[in-house]
């Protein structure tokens, strides 16, 4: 609860820096203020178990130590993103104070979408988690690519947010208690009505629009290639995340109990992100892009833990969430730094930037999954998790064999950095890239290699 | 010593300590100097654990530190009789390879160095894991070394093929990770000594007590199986092989063939015939076909090689096909003969690789055609050579005699087709084998060859050492028997 008011009110508040201060570049330091006040409240929440405030009369808000946990990676992986790319919001346009101002309205849509109780709620988080980033993503306003972008999310957006809407509005008028509420609307084990189960399917539809899984993944390349860069780590990343842990809790509270009904859509719809998330970032030349196919591809993994909604798959997503966040904004963070989008352009790089090649190289091995790194302990407990479900244990076998494809596109930013050439004279960066930043990418690595040997730092957490 | 610190502890955390430190100094001679130095103290502690083997010596060879506990995981480190053949042929191998690349000009010496030795670290960690996971962990840990080993050093389409080589191995691992958590699922609960109760756990006793009907089983089996034969590699998991081998730096193929192929095999003989008896003995058959389909095919091919490193790749092929196909043909003598075989298999092949090497630095020509007459240039590495070549060919009083001849054994009791097809490619060793030797060494001296000269005293110390190391064995293997004693025994009361 403490996240859901903190962020709504620095945002707020930054919205009038934005108005009073006139240095842009002291924004930043406001917004890394705000992150990490964010991180202590909901660290003493978590650890005390009691809220500073108490806005929540009517029960619609259930926090627990998962949710509890989920907000505080997310305020990590803010920060972390605050720290190393914070001043390449300044790049995007004049108003750089609302840039970060939205950012904290989008931090209180995923705290809401980890913490709802009811129906209600989940639709508010959503959509708080959504239209600011409609405004994110349009926010290069001379940028062509960024306008079409900002109105292809807000039609595809605005048509998931539909169907979200009718299958409430379907499972509300479904169960006979006439509530919102998540425990209300458990359908009976033996009679799933027509109008549930169509509801139900409206929601897998809508909550699979959101994580952008493969068929209704269509939105997501565009998109995240028009965005501005950073404005593409946050959405692809924590935004991302945001939506699955509105997913788990939904199907977890709700519809837990009838797993065998609907289950076969989730493995339908894994089979495809995987699929197509992994065989159309191959052919990518643009790192951009690839990047946006491989949060495509990692989306499928995180859909087993929604398949097999047991004990290791909550535990298996809050460390997917955190090791997959961390290194994607790690190797966007790289990216944004660099001239050439193309793959090429990393060619010799671990000549010229020695410690910024490392650190690429661990966050990719990272999201393919070598041990030791955050990537693996997250993709073992899936597995784990996808196993312990009992069925459909074919499904894991596929996803390994993706996994392995994920190795190739992958690889190849490694194979450019290390092993090939760079042209004449070849320009990676117009700045000088400061200690500070090549500092925070080790900062990064050492918190990737650390969730990777001790998971038990996140998963402890959840049992203490 | 047994309880501060103990042998496998040293074994893994020495060349990791080494291999990071070398990749700080800049000074090229002392990378060498430093590399060399840090694998004969490991070779050193290797052949004094061989002094502490036995039930009283526990504390000496094993060690369970507390990690990821409420997985059911450890640190749990452990040297056998298995474990200790195969860290001192990696102990051994090692200081060969750095010297026999002494003098070798490697660019950017001290990560090629460093990363060696971080290979080794996880090639050891491989040979000493009692826990299936830490077991995961190292056997995808040497690997990533060897894929930056392969890519950065070598000819000019090696990123390619290593891409390859790398792809494979992953995706093989990768459904060996999925067999690994299957069982884990499948395992009794247990209680560490601190008290800790896991429902399941990873730690290789309650592996062995996994219970799995036999259809499980069978498919356990092929998830396990195929990480292994694509490391070994069996027909037909092969294709990477004879590219990575051409195209990879001589040393760093001495250390993937020497060493890292004996992984596969070390992973048939501690995880896969223990966790699944039945389903072993249920596939043998169509495993032994493979092997020797394999062999027959790689001697095949190895025949009309004209490239010399390709030569070599094919014959490893034929030989780990060999030994694959001796040990599932499970009985006692064939099992006895492979803990053998694969010690001296390494020794071997690395013996072969440095006569490629030394030809490659002296006169920079790996197609054989454009070689010759070298014996008249150097006589010594002549000698040597037919020396390597015949314990490769497995003549008696050589070390491939011992090993070769058990497994025949065993593979005729098991059928008697298998062993017959078997030592046709045995004949088929010979001839290409001997027919690499007249071409490049004897003939006319070919333009290439012309500036060929013999091997300076310390090569001669290198070959020497390898050279007694194939008598060694092949006059007196006892030692390595009296070594695997314990863990063949157990094998054979596993599998039957």
């Amino acid at each position: 609860m403490n996240a859901i008011v903190f962020s709504a009110l620095w945002g707020v508040v930054l919205m009038f820096v934005g108005a009073f201060v006139k240095s842009r570049g002291s924004v930043k330091y406001i917004a890394i203020a705000g992150a990490i006040l964010g991180l202590v409240l909901s660290g003493m929440e978590l650890y005390s178990g009691l809220p500073l405030f108490n806005i929540d009369k009517t029960d619609m808000l259930r926090t627990g130590n998962f949710s509890l946990t989920f907000i505080c990676i997310v305020y990590i992986c803010t920060l972390v993103l605050f720290l190393l790319n914070g001043k390449d919001f300044e790049k995007i346009g004049n108003h750089v104070a609302e840039y970060f101002a939205l950012i904290f309205f989008v931090l209180c849509g995923v705290s809401l979408c980890a913490t709802f109780d009811t129906l209600l709620l989940l639709f508010l988080g959503i959509e708080i988690m959504s239209i600011p980033l409609y405004i994110l993503t349009g926010s290069e306003k001379s940028n062509l690519k960024s306008n079409e972008a900002s109105l292809k999310y807000f039609l595809m957006g605005a048509f998931s947010t539909g169907l979200l809407l009718m299958g409430i509005a379907f499972i509300y008028g479904a169960n006979s208690n006439g509530s919102f509420y998540l425990e209300h609307i458990q359908p009976g084990k033996e009679h799933l009505t027509v109008m549930m189960t169509v509801g139900i399917v409206f929601m897998i539809v809508a909550l699979g629009f959101k994580v952008s899984a493969a068929p209704f993944h269509f939105w997501t390349p565009d998109v995240y290639d028009g965005a501005p860069t950073v404005i593409t780590s946050f959405m692809a990343t924590i935004v991302k995340v945001g939506g699955f842990i509105a997913f788990i809790r939904l199907f977890e509270g709700s519809f837990g109990a009838i797993q065998k009904d609907w289950q076969i859509l989730i493995v339908i719809l894994t089979v495809l992100t995987l699929l197509i998330g992994n065989i159309t970032a191959i052919f990518q030349q643009s790192v951009k892009r690839m990047l946006a196919y491989s949060s495509i591809a990692q989306a499928g993994f995180m859909l087993l833990a929604i398949f097999a909604l047991n004990g290791p798959a909550k535990e298996g997503l809050l460390i997917y969430s955190a090791a997959y966040s961390l290194a994607t904004i790690g190797i966007f963070a790289i990216l944004i730094k660099l001239n050439d989008y193309t793959i090429d352009g990393f060619n010799g790089l671990a000549r010229k930037e020695p410690v910024m090649a490392f650190a690429g190289a661990l966050f990719l091995f990272s999201l393919t999954g070598i041990p030791l790194t955050a990537g693996f302990t997250a993709k073992f407990y899936v597995l784990l998790a996808a196993l312990q479900n009992g069925h459909y244990q074919w499904l894991v076998v596929v996803a390994v064999l993706f996994a392995a494809t994920s190795a190739y596109y992958y690889f190849r930013i490694i194979q450019a950095m290390y092993f090939k050439e760079p042209a004449e004279n070849r320009v990676f960066t117009d700045e000088k890239i400061p200690a500070s930043f090549k500092f925070m990418l080790l900062v990064t690595c050492a918190l990737i290699l650390i969730i990777g040997a001790y998971p038990e730092i996140i998963i402890g957490w959840l049992y203490h | 010593m047994g309880t501060f610190i103990t042998f496998p502890e040293l074994l893994v955390w020495l060349p990791f300590l080494a291999g990071i430190l070398c990749f700080f100094i800049k000074k090229e001679n002392a990378v060498r100097q430093i590399a060399l130095f840090t694998t004969l103290i490991i070779l050193a502690v290797s052949v004094a654990s061989l002094a502490y083997t036995g039930k009283e010596y526990y504390a000496y060879n094993n060690v369970v530190y507390y990690w990821l506990k409420y997985l059911g995981a450890s640190l749990y480190f452990g040297l056998d009789g298995t474990g200790k053949l195969l860290t001192l042929l990696t102990a051994l191998a090692y200081p060969l390879i750095f010297a026999s690349s002494y003098r070798k000009n490697i660019k950017d010496a001290s990560s090629y160095y460093g990363l060696m030795l971080l290979c080794m670290s996880g090639i050891m960690g491989v040979f000493v894991s009692m826990d299936a996971l830490l077991f995961y962990f190292f056997w995808e840990l040497a690997l990533i070394p060897a894929y930056f080993l392969c890519s950065r050093w070598g000819a000019e389409r090696r990123i390619q093929t290593t891409f390859k080589f790398f792809v494979y191995t992953f995706a093989g691992s990768l459904l060996m990770l999925i067999g690994i958590i299957f069982v884990y699922l499948h395992t009794p609960a247990r209680t560490f000594s601190d008290g800790t109760f896991v429902s399941h756990s990873f730690v290789i006793d309650s592996f062995y007590q996994a219970v799995l009907t036999p259809n499980q089983q069978n498919w356990m089996f092929w998830l396990f199986f195929l990480a292994f034969a694509i490391k070994m590699p069996v027909f037909p998991f092969h294709t990477w092989q004879p590219d990575t081998y051409d195209q990879s730096l001589t040393p760093t193929t001495m250390v993937l063939s020497g060493i890292m192929v004996k992984m596969g095999l070390f992973g048939v003989i501690r995880w896969l015939f223990p966790l699944f008896p039945q389903a072993s003995e249920h596939f043998s058959k169509i495993v032994i076909i493979l092997c020797v389909a394999g062999m027959v095919y790689a001697s095949l091919l190895a025949m009309v090689q004209d490239n010399l490193k390709k030569l070599v790749a094919y014959s490893s092929i034929a030989h780990i096909g060999l030994m694959c196909a001796a040990l599932f043909a499970m009985n006692e003598i064939s099992v006895k003969g492979v803990m053998v075989q694969m010690f001296s298999h390494g020794i071997n092949i690395i013996g072969m690789w440095m006569i490629v090497e030394f030809l490659e630095r002296k006169v920079n020509v790996r197609k054989m055609s454009e070689l010759g007459g070298i014996a008249n240039k150097a006589p010594v590495l002549t000698i040597f050579t037919v020396l390597i070549v015949l314990a490769n060919i497995a003549l008696p009083l050589t070390n491939g005699f011992v090993g070769e001849y058990m497994m025949f054994s065993g593979l005729f009791i098991y059928g008697k087709w298998y062993a017959i097809a078997g030592l046709v490619c045995i004949i088929l060793a010979a001839v290409y084998s001997l027919r690499m030797v007249r071409q490049i060494f004897y003939g006319e001296t070919s333009p290439a060859s012309a500036n060929m000269t013999d091997l300076g005293i310390y090569e001669k110390l290198v070959f020497t050492i390898v050279i007694v190391a194939i008598f060694m064995i092949g006059i007196y293997p006892e030692p390595f028997f009296e070594l695997t004693k314990e863990a063949v025994k157990i094998l054979m009361l596993k599998a039957i």
